[in-house]
């Protein structure tokens, strides 16, 4: 690893003054993946801000209904909230399927939403990636892409965002709050990430020097009955090759609301607006699902490894639906 | 901070890991290191009581902190329960695994306690063997001795039940 310069501060405006005006500089926050990337010589930070001593770890009520959840709060913790797993149980869902119990007691929600991709060329230094050093190529195109995106690629960078946690994110609306020496703003999840075009070095609308302080998700009554699923190649301790976030609120057999989001697919965490502008006020069955879900699909960009996913997040996302349709399997 | 009971002042720099602190600066050897990227939990130790990958921690983060290792499970001469039940279910082959998932499982058994919900149920029901080992998962053995781990596990949970 290379060496560098460690502070803690103790409160935000600290944090924020520590960054401001070093390019070298970065937040640490339980380090399950920077620490990753320093030692493998992806990430070179000059000074390391470890950000575990802000107070910024506590969930509070919104008015209106909603949660604020502090960016430092981990999440295992976050998974165990009572209000979490009755309001918006896919969010409780998507972290409990990602990692394991070991590095979701570490991780941080600030942490999960900047952490990076696990495309394999990105951490191979004899590999070419345009993310590790822009202008380089990508290995990956025309190498092994079976866990590569097939939404919102470019000619420079396929690669999957890997976050389980930011497709319930996306599905939920939530509003990501960031501070830095220049005051305090807030940003759609939606809009936070980022896709590749020629940049893929640039991944959120984040600037270097802004904190994550904290997440809030808006009141959603619906939301309650909702519900993550995830594929992929191990029973667990494995990233998506799909995932669906979705939730749904069906009356007199019409869709009233929906809210559908996909991971493993997606240059970003993937809210599916297609597939909600058809299912919306429409029946709610199979055959208004694989529509929906095949108007999302319609756009993939796919390359001989990964041209299933297409079908399997098909798939995924009619399951997901009926299971919440049919009530079958739902807390 | 405090390992395994005992107060140690080090000055370690900022980009030693955890683990490479207590292996190599302390003469902690029973955390393990599988593949140094928190991927197999052979490195699992407790930090206050909580279970976390040593390798992905850097040293520095945890000033102050209590941690506990294999070594500090059991009270003097008698073993933890678990340890004991790993004997008798013949839960270890080779043993590179096993101070992790020792670790591992004290605060497994601690996380159901205390209502963490898992993958498997989102109540924190009976422990069964599919609980187990979803809660477990992040600790691999390259042994295979999966079955023997889950029964010495069931077993303590049995015990602590009655
Ligand atoms: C073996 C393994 C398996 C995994 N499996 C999964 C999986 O199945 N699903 C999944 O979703 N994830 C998985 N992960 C990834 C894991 O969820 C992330 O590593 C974790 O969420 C990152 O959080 P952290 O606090 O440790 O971040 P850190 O490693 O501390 O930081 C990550 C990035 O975020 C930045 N950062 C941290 N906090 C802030 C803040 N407050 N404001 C601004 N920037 C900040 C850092 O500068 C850094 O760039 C896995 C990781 C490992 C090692
Ligand atoms: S897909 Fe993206 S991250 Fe992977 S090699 Fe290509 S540029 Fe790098
Ligand atoms: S050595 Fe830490 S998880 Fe493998
Ligand atoms: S007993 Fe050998 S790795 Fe588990």
């Amino acid at each position: 690893m290379k060496p560098f310069a460690y502070v803690k501060p103790a409160d935000v405006a600290g944090a924020v003054r520590a960054v401001s005006g070093e390019p070298g500089a970065k937040f640490l926050g339980g380090g399950t993946n920077l620490v990753d990337l320093m030692r493998e010589g992806v990430e070179r930070p000059d000074t390391v801000v470890d950000v575990t001593g802000l107070p910024l770890d506590t969930i509070d009520e919104l008015p209106g209904g909603g949660l604020r959840i502090g960016a430092l709060v981990r999440n295992g913790t976050l998974t165990a909230d009572e209000r979490v797993r009755a309001r918006y149980p896919v969010l409780s869902q998507a972290l409990l399927a990602g990692a394991s119990a070991q590095l979701r007691n570490m991780a941080t929600v600030g942490g999960n939403l900047l952490q990076r991709t696990r495309c394999p060329y990105f951490y191979d230094h004899a590999a070419a990636c345009n993310k590790r050093e822009p202008g380089g190529g990508c290995d990956a195109l025309g190498g092994l892409n079976r866990s590569h995106a097939v939404l919102g690629v470019s000619g420079s960078c396929i690669a999957a965002h890997p976050s389980d946690m930011c497709v319930a994110l996306a599905a939920l609306d939530a509003v990501i709050e960031v501070e830095s020496v220049r005051g305090t703003r807030r940003i759609p999840m939606t809009g936070f990430h980022r896709l590749p075009g020629d940049t893929p070095e640039i991944e959120t609308e984040l600037a270097p020097d802004e904190l994550v302080t904290a997440v809030e998700l808006p009141s959603a009554p619906f939301a309650a009955r909702s519900r993550y699923r995830k594929v992929r190649d191990r029973a667990s301790y494995a990233f998506a090759l799909v995932s669906v976030a979705a939730a749904l609120e069906v009356r007199d057999g019409a869709v009233t609301a929906v809210r559908l989001a996909l991971g493993g697919v997606g240059a970003k965490p993937w809210r599916a607006h297609e597939a909600e502008r058809i299912l919306l006020g429409g029946p709610a069955g199979e055959e208004s699902f694989t529509r929906a879900a095949e108007a999302e699909l319609a756009g993939a960009d796919v390359r001989p490894g990964n041209a299933f996913k297409v079908h399997l997040a098909r798939a995924t996302v009619v399951a997901t639906l009926r299971e919440l349709n049919t009530g079958e399997g739902t807390a | 901070m405090r390992v395994n009971g005992a107060v140690e002042s080090l000055d370690v720099q900022p980009w030693v890991s955890l683990l490479d602190a207590l292996r190599d600066r302390l003469g902690v050897t029973g955390p393990k290191k599988g593949c140094d990227q928190g991927a197999c939990g052979a490195c699992t130790v407790l930090a206050d009581g909580v279970r976390i990958n040593a390798c992905l921690a850097l040293a520095v983060q945890y000033d102050g902190r209590e941690i506990t290792t294999v070594e500090g499970l059991a009270s003097g001469e008698e073993l933890h329960p678990l340890q004991a039940a790993f004997i008798r279910h013949d839960g270890l082959q080779c043993g590179y695994c096993t101070p992790g998932q020792l670790c591992s499982a004290v605060a497994m058994l601690a996380e159901h306690r205390a209502g963490m919900p898992s993958a498997v149920t989102e109540r924190s029901g009976e422990l069964t063997e599919a609980e187990i080992r979803e809660r477990m998962s992040g600790n691999l053995c390259r042994c295979g001795a999966y079955n023997g781990i889950v029964d010495a596990i069931r077993d303590v949970a049995a015990q602590e039940a009655r």
